[in-house]
């Protein structure tokens, strides 16, 4: 039988016989653009997705952190194991994640929270970017907690959408994350709060 | 083969379904609510970007370059997915594509497995083929379960269930989901309903079907956009993950994704960004599934691929934006098209995909759909690539024309036509010979005419012929 890898690339290099020609992509569109305030438009953008969003001091974490999980009632969190030591305190009950010791789906499913970085945040669209690297985890730790508590540092905002990739490594898992799950499935009306974390605050510090 | 893989096995062609459609009040309410609350939104979130315009022309030349050199960037697709771990298919057509899914589901041991939303699994009917297998396949996207649930076809290609409104949803949910017996109408809850019937599906499932929105050529990064967390679920949790990806959907380098990222959700569901946007590359230890598996599927491309007007059709991202301004969409929903691919972009992929089929109705169907418009252009207007899609539904209109024998009633009245425009004398006389027909007008129009040309005006009037032409008037008083 004939290979069918072999097959498809001689359609394809038939179907192309008449060597189409092929101007240049010119690439003049915005990279980066005049947003104002990175930090007040992020803060602005996420909240519209109906996400919490506090600007809070970077030594004041602690206290923020802590008084974000009071006011969310929740007591048994997860976070990566390197996840700074100091940003987790209270009478909460923490549970780390990490290569050597990874905790079972059940556990994460039934953690009240979790407690991540990113690396990267773009203004114009108020998306948390997650790609595996410091303080953020593995992808499944930000996904089963019905509750995602992520600290963005101003340096990681970015304005635009072309920054942002410009800054990924594609070979990372990455996530981006614009507020909570949401759907449009029901008369193309935006609900928030499917299977994704229902309930997304964000920690803007600087 | 018992299935079209393109159209559904019975479907009448498009007039006849649109008159069944045209007649069903509920649908009706339901399409226009639904068009018209995402077509307000998707013109102001397009409008809070300076530069969309020349983000079209950036996507569309982006898409032609990967059409242009397709292979070249298939198979560094191919190896790069390999070097990281991955396992690449190569399926020629529906029929294969399943065989390489249900092979694959087997070697995992599942009998059961999570999917996300996917156009390219639809097309070609992969959950029926699973099933004929012994393998259930559960749909995690919520419109795609209410049409699972309700036995029923999609009619849109973002929110399949775009024709049932709140209170169908409600009694779809009540009637299948073991405990959304007492669930009402509000879209929270029914979103909470679909959230406890899958939640344990997505904990347990060893394995994983999903589509792709785009592809890396150069790195082998995989991506697929959604919003409910259900693509996340099933990309994140099982063992194994196969992906059954369109040929046309691979793009060349990283950086292209900051054009398609901005032109995607804001074409889509209106939104600045989607929720959700997963990205992999391979397999990635510790993080996600162990075994992933990557499904390039041609099943029509590569033929569409050869006709250079309607090659533009594989520039698609599956936005939906040209189904929701469609004037004809709007009015006789996504199921009469007969197929996956609805709407504007469906008249003129489905024809596409589809030809060369040996099946009678089915041909007859394809041939249908490039009429299924006003030419209106809207599609074109919004097309987040820019398919010219009045241009190629002409092409295609032309192309069936074309393949019709001479003793086609329409091309026999196009001949006669012919002959008669070529003379000015025997124009002239035909000209007198209709002058007549005015009696028969009411209004300046006529309504209704005798066999054969009832066959224009069962659904068109016709101008009522002026008491003088033009030619006439002009020898009159200029001669």
């Amino acid at each position: 039988m004939a290979d069918p890898r072999e097959v498809v690339l001689r359609r394809i290099r038939a179907a192309l016989a008449d060597s189409p020609p092929v101007p240049p992509v010119v690439r003049d569109y915005e990279v980066a653009r005049d947003v104002g305030d990175v930090l007040d438009l992020f803060a602005e953008r996420v909240a519209d997705y109906r996400a919490v969003v506090r600007r809070v001091r970077v030594e004041a974490l602690p206290v923020e952190i802590e008084a974000s999980l009071r006011a969310r009632g929740a007591r048994r969190l997860v976070a990566p194991v390197d996840l700074p030591g100091w940003w987790r305190g209270g009478e909460v009950v923490w549970s780390l994640d990490g290569p050597a010791h990874p905790l079972s789906v059940r556990a994460l499913d039934r953690a009240d929270g979790v407690l991540t970085g990113c690396a990267v945040a773009i203004a114009e669209t108020g998306t948390i970017v997650l790609d595996a690297g410091p303080a953020q985890g593995r992808r499944a730790l930000t996904l089963l907690p019905d509750y995602h508590l992520c600290v963005v540092r101003a340096d990681q905002i970015v304005g635009t959408v072309p920054e942002a990739i410009a800054r990924l490594d594609p070979v990372r898992p990455l996530t981006f994350v614009s507020g909570p799950s949401a759907t449009s499935d029901i008369e193309l009306d935006r609900v928030e709060g499917v299977h994704g974390p229902r309930n997304l605050e964000v920690l803007i510090a600087h | 083969m018992g299935r079209n893989p393109v159209t559904w096995l019975g479907s009448p062609a498009f007039p006849s379904a649109a008159r069944t459609a045209l007649a069903d009040v509920q649908l009706r309410g339901n399409l226009a609510h639904a068009t018209g609350t995402i077509r307000g939104k998707r013109a102001a979130a397009v409008a809070e970007l300076p530069d969309w315009e020349r983000l079209r022309l950036a996507g569309e030349a982006i898409k032609d370059d990967v059409l242009a050199n397709l292979d070249t960037y298939l198979t560094r697709l191919e190896s790069q997915v390999r070097a990281r771990g991955g396992v690449v298919h190569w399926a020629r057509d529906a029929a294969e594509a399943n065989a390489i899914v249900l092979r694959l589901v087997r070697e995992a041991q599942a009998s059961e497995v999570v999917k996300v939303k996917s156009m390219a699994t639809a097309e070609i009917g992969l959950n029926e083929a699973l099933a004929e297998g012994g393998v259930s396949a559960i749909e995690t996207d919520l419109a795609e379960l209410i049409v699972q649930l309700g036995d029923d076809r999609p009619s849109h290609i973002l929110v399949p269930a775009i024709h049932r409104n709140r209170a169908e949803i409600r009694d779809i949910f009540r009637a299948t989901m073991p405990h959304a017996a007492q669930v009402s109408d509000r879209p929270a809850d029914l979103a909470e309903a679909a959230r406890a019937h899958l939640r344990s599906k997505f904990l347990t499932a060893k394995v994983a079907i999903s589509g792709a929105n785009f592809a890396v050529a150069d790195t082998g990064s995989v991506v697929v956009v959604e919003s409910e967390g259900n693509g996340r679920m099933c990309l994140t949790l099982p063992d194994t993950l196969i992906t059954v990806m369109g040929l046309e959907k691979v793009v060349p380098t990283w950086r292209d994704l900051e054009v398609f990222l901005q032109l995607l959700p804001r074409s889509s569901t209106a939104e600045r960004m989607n929720p959700y946007t997963s990205v992999w590359t391979g397999v990635t230890p510790g993080d996600g599934p162990r075994a992933f598996h990557l499904v390039l599927l041609d099943n029509g491309r590569t033929a569409t691929l050869a006709d250079r007007v309607g090659r533009q059709a594989l520039r698609c991202i599956r936005c939906s934006a040209c189904l929701n301004v469609c004037p004809v969409y709007e009015r006789t929903g996504g199921q009469a098209y007969g197929s996956v691919y609805p709407g504007p972009i469906g008249a003129i992929l489905t024809p596409q995909l589809g030809a060369g089929t040996d099946d009678g109705p089915t041909g007859k169907l394809l041939r249908s759909l490039p009429y299924a418009s006003s030419l209106c252009g809207a599609c074109f207007e919004v097309c987040p690539v820019r398919i010219d899609i009045p241009e190629v539904l002409v092409h295609l209109r032309n192309r069936t024309v074309q393949e019709k024998p001479a003793y086609d009633p329409e091309a026999v009245a196009m001949a006669a036509a012919s002959w008669v425009m070529a003379s000015p004398r025997r124009f002239r006389l035909a000209q007198r010979l209709l002058g007549p027909l005015r009696l028969l007008a009411r209004g300046g129009r006529i309504r209704r005419l005798p066999w054969p040309a009832s066959r224009w005006t069962d659904s068109r009037d016709v101008p009522a012929p002026p008491k003088e032409t033009f030619s006439a008037w002009w020898r009159r008083t200029r001669g």
